[in-house]
């Protein structure tokens, strides 16, 4: 697993590349707070675009931080979803509190910051 | 028909790998892609499951993971030599994990993504979890025609 961060005027938008299981929950795990506790005014984007598996390890490190983040009014967000991994979110429930967005075939979801 | 077994230490790097066998030897069969990574969703949960909570602490445990493709799908069997659960049935609700990051969606993964899933264990003996999936033939006779 690889992580990219670029730092926007409002969020934090993390592009993850590998599967997100019992390996590589604690390393992002510990990324992704690093990042959230350096940049406290900042929202999360998850971009997955280059993540074709997701099991309930890598979607408790989801979870964890959505929890982290919703008492300082924070968000955190999904984008570039693949058909895969959106049937593992689907199950848990995970559209109904983190907003979600597909993978669209061709658009580049790691481009530069607006 | 074929078979497959696999045996490996308690290490996190062999859920990946359990996962890529799995999906190689479903490819076997007439599986979607869709199928086949439900699949691995549901072995990437037994066989965490196995290091996580059959081995505590411990990389050095063996976990079976014995896969049998027939005609009508495949049945997987993944086992440990582990501290065993307690209760069985308990462990299978959702939010049953005590670590609150892991929130109890292994079991509901295995069960929703299976087409039959049961659990046999014995405290301090270890663990059995045996899936099956049957093969579906919606769809999978145009890709024939193809």
């Amino acid at each position: 697993m690889t992580i990219v961060h670029t730092v926007q005027s409002t969020a934090i938008r993390v592009a993850v590349k590998g599967d997100l299981d019992l390996k590589t929950a604690d390393p992002l795990r510990e990324a992704l707070d690093k990042l959230t506790d350096r940049y406290r005014d900042k929202n999360l984007v998850l971009d997955l675009s280059e993540v074709d598996f997701v099991d309930s390890s890598g979607l408790g490190v989801i979870l964890g931080r959505y929890r982290r983040l919703a008492p300082q009014s924070r968000t955190i967000s999904l984008c570039g979803v693949r058909p895969s991994v959106k049937a593992v979110f689907e199950l848990a429930g995970i559209d109904s509190i983190i907003n979600v967005t597909d993978y669209v075939r061709g658009r580049s979801e790691t481009a530069a910051p607006q | 028909m074929n078979r497959v077994q696999l045996r490996f230490l308690s290490v996190a790097d062999n859920v990946g790998l359990a996962r890529v066998a799995v999906a190689a030897l479903a490819g076997q069969a007439n599986f979607s892609l869709h199928d086949i990574e439900e699949i691995k969703v549901a072995v990437s949960e037994a066989v965490s499951n196995s290091v996580i909570h059959g081995y505590p602490g411990r990389d050095d445990g063996w976990v079976e993971l014995d896969l049998e493709l027939d005609p009508t799908g495949i049945s997987i069997v993944v086992e440990d030599w582990g501290v065993g659960i307690a209760d069985v049935a308990q462990a299978r609700e959702p939010a049953y994990s005590q670590d609150p990051e892991r929130m109890g969606l292994g079991f509901v993964f295995m069960e929703s993504f299976m087409h039959g899933f049961d659990v046999e264990s014995t405290l301090g003996k270890g663990t059995r979890v045996h899936m099956r999936r049957f093969v579906t033939l919606s769809g999978e006779l145009s890709r024939d025609a193809q």
